[in-house]
């Protein structure tokens, strides 16, 4: 088991390396720089000194270089947790990205939660009353989530909300609250703001895993154990609960290394109509103004997010299926 | 119950996989067996149908619409649907449908302008009515419409947007677009993918380990904000055109990875079965063994996997032209249409700027029902 887990840790490192070279070469795609931005803006203004001071930020960002200089210069920070400057912001990349880092997770994780908290039980009504009226309202209901975008969802429900409530459900944090300390009553009001993400975001995966439980124990329940234990006389809830949904349930758990990410990937756009302080809306502004390591530093986090996903989700499943082989 | 009764009346029926159809002992196809299970599925086929419904009115669009897509009605800025009528304000029917005039009144207030409905004028609605012209399929110019009026009136079915154009024209105009993104860039993502996943599980060893690491670091890359990254990279003065082709491209980059990864499982397992051997026992080479034998059998499984990839690529499109880094106007996709709808103020007012959004959720549920109903069709041990 160790031997395997040091042997997948092993061929993290040379996909992270290629990762953060196709990151690099992707941000560096567009023509231009973010100079080009900042001169354009300063020539506007009617910055008499405009070609000198950009010459001057050329520079200091070492933008002169050759491009695998700037490269090399980004990815030998990494150690050192420097993940290289932003232009716009003026400030290291690690201090912007830090906190919307952790709240971006925050809601990943609480949206997972949510997610198996209703998909679960859902699932398992859906396939004990199998082509019930509750069965196919919630099958219509999965096919619906499905099938409507986050982003799409966000915006019917700030209209929703703005035309019930006279406010729209923006943010995380109330007026005055976003800039303040964290403190408990920070806290508080964040839990208060995260439902609108967490049920925007969560929507369509709590859809999937209600189709996928649903079949799985399906499938379980047509199997001779489950038979054999009606026959012993036990009711039917331990029937259920003790014998079919403890093994319907285990594949989805692998199912959840793959989840985590897919669900960053996917608020990225429902944070932006939502203006979430998280990462989706800084990353799209950094890719409009060109901020290049910023814009870089988030596609490479939400990446390595990705592959670890996958790492966790790959160890989850040699843990619980004694099947799979490690060499 | 109903499957009982269902196959009670297959066995009545004596039309289908009876003699004089297709032989006494020759078994119905593949795609006879598939198509029958198919045709039970109510929900697959509703999704087919309306499929083929999108389709067609994306090609006919400038038949089925009363006007253009650039159709500017200067007084009538953000107008609410103005619905076709049969009976009038005094209660008489009238069998030919018509719409109502609309005043435009301004709040002192708020400075804000609303519609009224202006009893005073009344205009027919007619079939096959003179309009503006338009060109149908490319192939020549003409003005016949549909239906719409003789004069020009504020039929607007869902409204109008900031420039004073009709939304439901725009929206069959712009499922052109929508819709063709997603099926091209599927196509693309077919070629690529299953030319890549067939080579590495046949030939397996170096070669399907390259093409494996390669995938495997596509596949690192979360889709949306690589999409966006991507798409941003665009060069802003390409035209339109060029960024269509160049949005398709880039949803099919970065998608063909995890289809070619299911290619090459199914791959893998054929190249196992006793009648590749056989066909290579018999002196068939590579290339007539994939296209011959493995292709042929993978490809209900490719269609499966197509269908449902459609709404993905067609959503990667919707997301990027919200954000107004996908395709660009004059060019009209339904994200394009939907980057008006982005700020809630401008919702509030106008709710009907979200209809474009309807139909990006019903093109959706469509195709997904669709690809729900070939993927249970195309297993033939499936028991559902």
């Amino acid at each position: 088991m160790t031997a395997f887990i040091i042997r997948r840790l092993g061929y993290m490192i040379p996909t992270l390396i290629v990762i953060s070279l196709v990151s690099f070469i992707i941000i560096n795609l567009p023509p231009g720089t973010y100079l080009d931005v900042r001169l354009a803006e300063l020539q506007r203004q009617g910055s008499s000194t405009a070609r000198e001071q950009i010459a001057q930020l050329r520079r200091r960002f070492a933008l002169d270089r050759p491009v695998y200089v700037q490269y090399l210069n980004w990815v030998s920070g990494f150690i050192r947790g420097d993940f290289g400057r932003s232009f716009a912001y003026r400030k290291p990349v690690a201090e912007l990205i830090g906190e919307r880092l952790a709240l971006t997770v925050t809601i990943a994780l609480s949206t997972l939660f949510f997610t198996w908290l209703v998909a679960i039980p859902i699932g398992i009504y859906s396939a004990t009353h199998q082509y019930s009226v509750g069965d196919h309202f919630f099958t219509l209901l999965g096919f619906l989530g499905l099938s409507t975008p986050n982003f799409l969802l966000a915006l019917i429900l700030l209209v929703v909300g703005f035309s019930l409530f006279g406010t729209a459900p923006l943010g995380l944090f109330s007026k005055g609250m976003a800039d303040a300390p964290w403190s408990l009553a920070k806290v508080v009001d964040l839990l208060k703001h995260l439902w609108v993400p967490v049920v925007v975001v969560g929507t369509a995966g709590t859809a999937s895993l209600i189709r996928i439980m649903r079949s799985n124990l399906l499938d379980i329940l047509g199997k001779q154990f489950v038979n054999t234990a009606r026959s012993k006389g036990l009711p039917e809830t331990i029937v259920i609960i003790k014998h079919a949904v403890r093994i319907a349930i285990n594949p989805l758990v692998s199912l959840l290394g793959m989840q985590f990410p897919r669900i960053i990937s996917g608020s990225t756009i429902a944070a932006i109509v939502l203006s979430l302080p998280t990462c989706g809306p800084l990353f799209f502004e950094a890719l409009q103004q060109q901020d290049m390591y910023l814009a870089g530093t988030f596609l490479l986090f939400l990446s390595f997010m990705l592959v670890l996903g996958n790492f966790f989700a790959d160890i989850a499943l040699a843990v619980l299926d004694p099947r799979i082989r490690y060499d | 119950m109903i499957d009982d009764q269902e196959k009670i009346e297959q066995r009545n029926d004596p039309g289908e996989g009876q003699p004089g159809e297709e032989g006494a002992n020759t078994p119905p196809s593949q795609w006879k067996i598939m198509w029958r299970q198919f045709k039970k599925n109510r929900l697959a086929t509703t999704g087919g149908a309306l499929v083929l419904l999108f389709y067609f009115s994306a090609i006919f669009a400038g038949f089925l619409t009363p006007h253009t897509l650039e159709t500017h009605f200067g007084s009538f800025i953000h107008s609410p649907p103005n619905y076709p009528r049969f009976i009038d304000s005094e209660g008489n029917f009238s069998l030919r449908p018509f719409v109502y005039g609309m005043k435009k009144e301004i709040d002192m207030e708020t400075l804000e302008r609303t519609y009224v409905v202006d009893t005073e004028k009344k205009y027919y609605i007619y079939f096959f009515v003179k309009g503006d012209s338009y060109s149908f399929l490319n192939l020549f110019q003409t003005d016949i419409h549909l239906f719409g009026t003789k004069e020009k009136a504020p039929l607007f079915l869902l409204g109008t947007d900031k420039l004073g154009r009709d939304l439901f024209s725009r929206i069959l105009y712009g499922a052109q677009i929508s819709l063709t993104v997603g099926l091209l860039g599927v196509i693309l993502s077919l070629v690529l993918g299953s030319i890549l996943g067939s080579i590495s599980g046949y030939y397996g060893g170096m070669i399907d380990d390259l093409v494996q690491r390669t995938i495997e670091i596509m596949i690192s890359f979360p889709a949306i904000p690589m999409w966006m990254a991507l798409a941003a990279a665009l060069p802003s003065d390409w035209s339109p055109v060029k960024v269509y082709f160049g949005i398709t491209i880039i949803l099919a980059l970065v998608r063909w990875g995890g289809l070619a990864r299911q290619v090459r499982g199914m791959v893998l397992s054929i190249r196992e079965e006793a009648y590749t051997d056989a066909a290579k026992a018999m002196g068939g080479n590579d290339l007539h063994i994939i296209f011959r034998h493995v292709l042929p059998n993978v490809f209900s499984h490719i269609l499966v996997i197509a269908t449902l990839s459609i709404p993905t690529m067609i959503l990667g499109e919707t997301a990027l032209s919200f954000l107004g880094i996908g395709i660009r106007p004059p060019m009209t996709s339904w994200g394009v249409l939907l980057e008006e709808a982005q700020h809630v103020r401008v919702l509030l007012l106008h709710p009907w700027l979200l209809a474009p959004a309807v139909a990006v959720i019903i093109a959706i549920l469509s195709f997904n029902f669709l690809g729900d109903g070939i993927r249970d069709a195309a297993d033939p041990f499936a028991t559902n």
